[in-house]
């Protein structure tokens, strides 16, 4: 076989099994697909004898006959999780040097499944932002460009170099994480298919904390079923992660039935934005008219604090940011800033972390430690919390009502162009998250899958959003709407 | 709410990160923007409303009082930037 | 209940250069929970470790590590809680306390601001007989202790030990109830007490697993009651805090040097700062601590790594059901069923294991003639080997035989003394040693008037004496002990003698 790394998962796990290929081959495929995309900045650290030895591990346990549906799977790991071993810095200079001595829950349990590292994924640093440019790496690129034009574009972010190397086929899937829409946006940026579970699925254990009350890991896949298949090796109950869920994990693979007969699908009024494109309208349109192809009854919902959401989202997670990242201060780990003659542990904190930290990781630190600050903690961090759990109910009404799931688009526009956004305020570039970021604040399920193109053949992504726990029946609703859009294009390559 | 240069030279002191006097007045700016988009919040009607604690509700798990880690002290000091005699070293802190 | 009967202290007053002052204070108590592991992870807490020894990656911050909490820290909260007498709060939460400093890795505490475990609960602290400050307790709450910054190792740098990060601290808060120094140290050691009755903090201040931050602030006459009526601080003066005081002697010192340092300041016209100081014991004196002194901030809001912490009622009822008595309770029990004075009974409460040795001796005997021999021969015998109560080398049950010996007139109380000290030394039970020994009382009347005769026919001229003047009967018991060797009973003697005698 030939191009194995355009394998999806299911397809490689059946070849796998069949032993019509080897996982040694596949990631023999996928590490010279790296080798020749040092143009995407999508792999960070790559780890080849790491992934050499899983790959032989996995060879040895299918032969054996215990292969679950990970085994021997290449794939690439976001940044931001711990990996024993090999460095994890969250795309930032102040965890330069920085390899941990243990390893994430979720990529433990990858591991476990027999899942092969092929190396560290590009993302904005500590995963704030959404384009990859914050990145102490340089940004990865989007393997996708506009039709006819050479210029770069965003992969989306926070989890670029996750979206961008599985979009360009560098290895079969990854994980990526999502705290106001990091998974799903850079999956719609890019063509492919991406799930955040419902808050307490996935553990949160060695993952760097952004903002611990909405950060959740996900895989990024190439379509719905290898997003099914991944994510129930990803979940689970962890007794390290006190805000991780007990429940038990079903079989999210088996749920795939695209039978969708009988839901109810609720397409909020409010995300009709001023200002959106006509083709992200066209394709919703085009996307409710699916499902209610597929049978599902359709049905208009009011979300009514939907507005107040990414403000919310902006005193929340940089609260949270600003006391998650006073750990990195030049004492334990990581980066130290070289010191003048007398200066004290004062200049050591400041220098380290003004040399340390980028300037949107600094500006969030800021803003979260002024909106935390004596006087102001209740007109900002409380009343956040306040209209967060109006959001959360906004949604709970509307699964009240007998709604299933939620259809939005994933993003307002489609990826857009390197640098673009650098002279913007900050303000514009988080606009980027106002369809996602509701779905972290009512900790629900969301998945985006690609669902057409823009006028100059970019990708464009629906999101569906679904109740808690219901991450089979969203996932089945996905696969549903996957079957129907037919959405089979890659980028053209050009790296 | 306007955020002058004393308030964001105060703000950077407390978050422990170095900004050049400079740099102030754009940081200023740059919180202003910021804070002027948060402001809507106050337009939001929040009376009766409780505060989320945590957006999946479920009790507190608890550990069993049993020593199951530590023990470890190279690790534990493996990437330090400065580590001597068993101890990370800092520069001198005074009281 | 038995507190009703005490009377409150007389406020301490200090004279300055102008008028009198009244103190008040208010205390802050960090005890250390005597727990195996740590609050949030499963390190040791072991105390003398090498250092970053005891160390998870979750207590040294490492990237993406999280809490998770020990359920017996939770259990030892709600017992000091119970202890105290005190509300116990269901539903409790964790929030961040957020600053920077080396030894704090996560930059910031978990603690318990907005939601703590207990609320309200007192602590009697005695002054005396009868006398007692009753202090109210505001609440308790459980958080992380910081590590250790050594600064003396290096001239230019600073060294980190995290063995003690993360380590279950009690924040036991007062009211600012106490009145001076005395009681502030009264205070710290009824606590203290109660603690190890509980068996919730090991009270250990020379490790710092008992610390106190003591507030202090100086009044005229009539303003703290004022403050009582209304709970308005404006009637209090400007307080300041004194931190981590481990040791009683220097809380008293400390808040003594601190309260005349204010009226001095006070009284030519200054006014005192707001701050935090720290006491030199060298000195005596205390300092302000200027690093802390820059504006903090702490920027407090609920741990998002955590979710509030629900306990069940009938959880609590179970630990309840299971607390010991505690030294209120056992000192009015040992006062009513063994006839104690409020003295004794204060001392052997003292430590529940004085206590519990106290009452194995007790035990079917005279309370009170057991509570002598275990203070004053007892407690005088060990604190001359420097030993404490639970390595007497003689038992409990030993010292109830020499009491039951003296109560049945086996042995006189000055034989007693002899068999204690070979039964101590030995290790040999008294009733043994008496038989073995002979030292057994002769209380045969027969041998008794024998030898009594015998002495009164050998000395006509003393009995003449003796019959003139009754007082020197005496001489014939002298003389009958010396001839039985000390062993026969002297009342017997007494009574054969003096009808002998015919007096």
């Amino acid at each position: 076989m030939t191009d194995l790394n355009k394998l999806t998962i299911a397809g490689a796990r059946d070849a796998l099994r069949k032993g019509d290929v080897t996982s040694a081959e596949l990631t023999q495929s996928c590490l010279a697909a790296i080798d020749g995309a040092g143009a995407l900045n999508a792999f960070v650290h790559n780890t080849p004898d790491v992934a050499l030895d899983q790959a032989k591990a996995a060879d040895a346990r299918i032969k054996s006959g215990d292969a679950p549906a990970m085994c021997g799977i290449p794939i690439g790991v976001k940044d931001l999780f711990c990996t024993k071993g090999v460095a994890s810095q969250a795309a930032s200079k102040i965890l330069e040097g920085f390899t941990p001595e243990y390893e994430s829950t979720v990529t433990t349990q990858l591991f476990d499944a027999g899942a092969v590292m092929l190396g560290k994924l590009n993302m904005d640093e500590f995963a704030m932002g959404s384009s990859n440019e914050t990145s102490v790496y340089g940004a990865a690129i989007n393997p996708w460009r506009r039709a006819g034009d050479a210029a770069a574009l965003t992969p989306g972010g926070s989890s670029g170099g996750s979206a961008a190397a599985v979009a360009a086929d560098l290895c079969l899937a990854a994980t990526g994480t999502d705290t106001g829409g990091s998974i799903r946006q850079p999956a719609a940026f890019t063509g492919i298919t991406g799930i955040k579970p419902t808050y307490g699925r996935c553990s949160r254990w060695g993952i760097v904390a952004f903002a611990s009350s909405l950060d959740q890991a996900g895989p990024m896949t190439k379509d719905v079923r290898d997003a099914a298949i991944m994510l129930q090796a990803m979940c689970g109950h962890d007794p390290k992660d006190s805000t991780s869920a007990t429940l038990p994990v079903p079989d999210f693979e088996a749920a795939l039935t695209g039978d969708i007969r009988g839901k109810t699908i609720g397409i909020p009024r409010e995300y009709h934005m001023d200002g959106m494109p006509a083709e992200i309208e066209a394709l919703w349109a085009e996307g409710r008219r699916m499902l209610q192809d597929a049978g599902a009854k359709i049905v208009d919902i009011s979300l009514p604090h939907t507005k107040y959401a990414l403000p919310t989202y902006y005193v929340i997670a940089p609260a949270e940011a600003s006391s998650n990242l006073a750990r990195y201060d030049g004492v334990r780990y990581g980066y130290r800033a070289a010191l003048g003659k007398g200066d004290g542990i004062t200049e050591m904190y400041e220098k380290t972390r003004a040399e340390g930290f980028g300037s949107e990781v600094q500006r969030r630190v800021m803003v979260g430690t002024y909106v935390l600050s004596a006087g102001f903690y209740d007109a900002y961090y409380n009343r956040a919390r306040k209209v967060r759990s109006l959001i959360k109910r906004d949604f709970e009404q509307a699964f009240a009502q007998g709604v299933d799931a939620i259809l939005t688009p994933t993003t307002p526009s489609a990826a857009f162009g390197l640098g673009e956004m650098v002279d913007a305020d900050p303000v514009q570039m988080y606009l980027n998250d106002v369809f996602t970021v509701t779905v972290n604040l009512a900790g629900l399920p969301g998945v985006s899958l690609p669902a057409g193109k823009d006028s100059q053949g970019l990708p464009l992504g629906l999101q569906l959003i679904g109740q808690p726990w219901a991450e089979a029946d969203l996932l089945n609703t996905a696969f549903a709407l996957e079957q129907a859009a037919g959405f089979h294009d890659k980028p053209q390559k050009w790296w | 709410m306007s955020i002058d240069i004393e308030t964001a030279s105060r703000v950077a002191k407390l978050a422990r990160i170095k900004v050049s006097d400079d740099a102030l007045p754009a940081l200023a700016e740059e919180f202003n923007n910021i804070l002027g988009f948060i402001e809507q919040l106050q337009e939001v009607n929040v009376d009766g409303i409780e505060p989320m604690v945590s957006v999946t509700p479920m009790p507190l798990p608890r550990r069993v009082d049993d020593v199951t880690d530590g023990n470890q002290q190279a690790k534990v000091l493996a990437n330090a930037p400065d580590a001597r005699e068993g101890f990370f070293a800092v520069p001198k802190v005074v009281e | 209940m038995l507190d009703l009967t005490y009377e409150a202290p007389k406020v301490k007053t200090i004279s300055g250069a102008k008028s009198d002052w009244e103190l008040v204070i208010g205390m802050e108590i960090h005890a250390q929970i005597a727990s195996n592991a740590k609050l949030f992870s499963g390190a040791s807490t072991k105390f003398g470790a090498e250092p970053n020894n005891n160390v998870a990656f979750v207590d040294a911050a490492m990237p993406g590590m999280l809490p998770v909490i020990n359920d017996f820290c939770v259990e030892q909260a709600v017992r000091t809680g119970l202890g105290l007498k005190a509300q116990i709060n269901l539903t409790s939460a964790f929030d961040r306390k957020n600053y920077f400093y080396p030894d704090l890795p996560q930059g910031y505490q978990i603690s318990q601001l907005y939601h703590p475990i207990v609320g309200e609960g007192e602590v009697l602290v005695e002054m005396g007989e009868g006398i007692a400050r009753r202090v109210r307790i505001e609440r308790i709450h459980i958080e992380q202790d910081a590590g250790k910054s050594i600064h003396d190792m290096d001239p230019a740098m600073s060294f980190v030990d995290l063995n003690r990060t993360g380590v279950a601290l009690m924040e036991i808060v007062s009211r600012p109830d106490i009145r001076g120094p005395e009681e502030a140290a009264a205070y710290v050691g009824k606590l203290r007490q109660i603690l190890r009755y509980l068996g919730t903090c090991d009270g250990n201040m020379q490790n710092g697993n008992l610390r106190a931050d003591v507030n202090v602030s100086i009044c005229q006459p009539g303003a703290y009651e004022k403050f009582i009526k209304t709970g308005d601080f404006s009637h209090l003066g400007t307080r300041c805090e004194i931190k981590n005081m481990n040791s009683m002697r220097f809380i008293q010192q400390a808040i003594d040097y601190e309260a005349r340092r204010q009226i001095q300041i006070v009284e030519s016209g200054g006014s005192v700062d707001q701050e935090t100081r720290l006491y030199d014991p060298d000195k005596g004196e205390t300092r302000s601590m200027r690093s802390k002194e820059e504006a903090h901030d702490y920027r407090y809001f609920p741990d998002p790594d955590l979710l509030p912490l629900v306990i069940e009622q009938s959880w609590v009822d179970d630990i309840a059901a299971r607390l010991p008595e505690l030294p209120d309770q056992k000192k009015a029990r040992f006062i009513a069923d063994f006839g104690l004075s409020d003295y004794d009974a204060s001392v052997l409460t003292a430590e529940a294991e004085n206590a519990a040795f106290f009452e194995a001796a007790a035990a079917g005997n005279d309370g009170k003639l057991a509570a002598n021999w275990v203070i004053n021969e007892l407690f005088g015998r060990l604190k001359k080997d420097a030993l404490d109560i639970t390595q007497s080398p003689i038992k409990p049950e030993q010292i109830g035989q020499i009491v039951s010996l003296i109560k049945s007139d086996a042995i006189s109380g000055k034989i007693a003394k002899d068999v204690f000290e070979i039964a101590y030394s030995t290790g040999r039970d008294p009733a043994e040693i008496v038989e073995t020994e002979g030292l057994k009382q002769v209380t045969d009347t027969g041998a008794i008037e024998a030898a009594v005769d015998e002495i009164i026919a050998a000395n006509p001229a003393q009995v003449e004496k003796a019959q003139a003047n009754p007082k020197l009967a005496g001489w014939f018991v002298g003389q009958v002990m010396k001839a039985t060797g000390g062993k026969a009973n002297p009342k017997a003697v007494n009574d054969i003698i003096m009808t002998k005698l015919g007096l």
